[in-house]
């Protein structure tokens, strides 16, 4: 709860803690009840990304979930860092968006500090340091991938700040069913469209075996020449458009015979009720 | 498993260890030194002696320092302003309420400890004691407490200037709704309180 500061308090910017044991109590108050707190809303995602020949493609799907409802329908998980880094972000998806923005803000500060291009270490160590001081409740999972000048690069850092690098990565809850399409058909210095297809392929497997994942899928292309951002590659789910038509034309089927009854009815009673149109 | 201090007395005695206080670095290692002379084995000290705060007990999360002010209430006669600083519970004013409350609160202090530290261990004392000297000057040049002072000095020394985290985004002190009471902060500063 507010209350004035005391005189010996300086104010402190960044995380205020002041609310946090009103909402255990709130918390704890409404699940005896039986209502639940409204929770984050995450991202419920299918993300991948792989290193072929010439660089590195980010894919991930669109899909936006709130508890078990679909909040947005065409979200973008492929977030802006530096000219030649991207980053998806799957989790709680406030947390996924502010912390690229954060980080996209300090690389550019670091670029025009030292005058060089950014490096996707550079991303991924502050990203990682960033994410373990709070232990963990920036509920974010990131893929960072990029072409720097000692090449492409593929990095994925976890909500408590740990990090992978590899050449092919997946994250979020459709994460399992993409890692099997990357684990089967992956291979090194793979071409451009046969990786292009590999990644679609596997996010499309995230879409249709997880709930959490749904809509379009999204591609992003980094090489040293530039990055080639493909919204909505491809819409996996949208309806089929139906072929014949199934209405049947009239007199298809013959009629045998025909009887009518007629139904002869009273009036046995009639009331008014006046309705309040005011 | 005995605390540090408990081993260090045990083996040094009281007056050495009077003697000068040890960096945290200095009793890490003067620790592995005594384990391996126990136990010849150096392999366990790692397991058992955790740098981690967290994990030692509630003791450690204790909100420290807590102001001798806070202790007396606020209001008039000395009783609790209810309407100002809500209810009062000793539990809330000792524990902290949530877990990163504590850590956040010493994230600068801590860093600045360890950035410290690991100079003193490369280049020797001279470093963080002239970098500590000009920390110290700078952070003289401030407003009055109740105003916001932009710390420029202080943060180019830091190198905060140049990075963006959420204490820049968050709560900002210049677009608070509150502000603390000129003459009281005036005295706490001068230490007349």
């Amino acid at each position: 709860m507010l209350h004035t500061l005391k005189p010996c308090d300086q104010q402190t910017s960044g995380f205020c803690f002041e609310n946090s044991r009103r909402n255990a109590v709130l918390e704890s108050g409404l699940s005896k009840l039986g209502y639940n707190a409204p929770k984050a809303r995450k991202t419920g995602t299918t993300i991948a990304g792989i290193v072929y020949k010439d660089g590195v493609i980010l894919g991930a799907d669109t899909r936006a979930t709130d508890d078990m409802v679909v909040a947005d329908k065409n979200c973008m998980k492929i977030h802006y860092i530096a000219p030649k880094i991207y980053c998806c972000g799957a989790g709680v998806a406030a947390d996924a968006e502010i912390t690229t923005q954060i980080m996209a803000s300090n690389v550019e500060l670091h670029t025009l500090n030292t005058g060089r291009p950014p490096l996707v270490a550079m991303v991924t160590r502050q990203l990682k340091q960033m994410l373990f001081r709070y232990q963990g409740h920036v509920g974010s999972s990131l893929i960072i991938g990029g072409v720097d000048v000692y090449g492409a690069h593929l990095y994925s850092v976890y909500p408590h700040g740990s990090y992978d690098k590899l050449p092919f990565l997946t994250m979020g809850s459709g994460a399992a069913a993409a890692v099997s399409v990357f684990e089967d058909r992956f291979k090194p210095n793979m071409e451009l469209e046969e990786a292009k297809q590999l990644v679609h392929d596997a996010i499309a497997a995230g879409i249709f075996c997880d709930l959490g994942s749904g809509s379009n899928v999204d591609l992003c292309v980094i090489t040293e020449a530039g990055v080639q951002y493909l919204r909505g590659y491809d819409k996996p789910t949208t309806k089929g458009k139906r072929e014949g038509q199934y209405r049947y034309k009239p007199n298809t089927t013959a009629v045998l015979t025909k009887t009518v009854t007629p139904l002869s009815l009273d009036v046995i009673n009639e009331s008014v009720q006046i309705m309040d149109t005011e | 498993m005995l605390t540090l201090e408990e081993l260090l007395l045990m083996s040094w005695g009281a007056e050495y260890l009077k003697k000068r206080r040890w960096t945290l670095e200095e009793k890490l290692i003067k620790f592995i030194v005594l384990h391996m002379h126990f136990t010849g084995d150096i392999s366990e000290c790692f397991l058992d002696f955790s740098l981690d705060y967290n994990t030692r007990g509630l003791r450690s999360q204790l909100k420290d320092s807590v102001p001798v002010a806070g202790l007396c209430p606020q209001g008039a006669y000395g009783v609790q302003d209810s309407l100002r600083s809500g209810f009062s519970s000793v539990k809330n004013e000792l524990l902290p309420s949530h877990p990163l409350e504590l850590s956040e609160k010493n994230f600068q202090l801590n860093k600045d400890k360890m950035n410290f530290s690991t100079l003193r261990n490369i280049q020797g004392l001279h470093a963080p004691l002239k970098l500590q000297m000009e920390y110290r000057a700078a952070r003289q040049i401030q407003r009055l407490p109740f105003l916001q002072s932009s710390n420029l000095a202080l943060d180019t020394l830091r190198g905060s200037d140049e990075a963006i985290g959420f204490e820049d985004i968050l709560n900002d002190p210049a677009l608070s709704e509150m502000m603390g009471e000129p003459h009281m902060m005036m005295e706490c500063k001068l230490g007349l309180l």
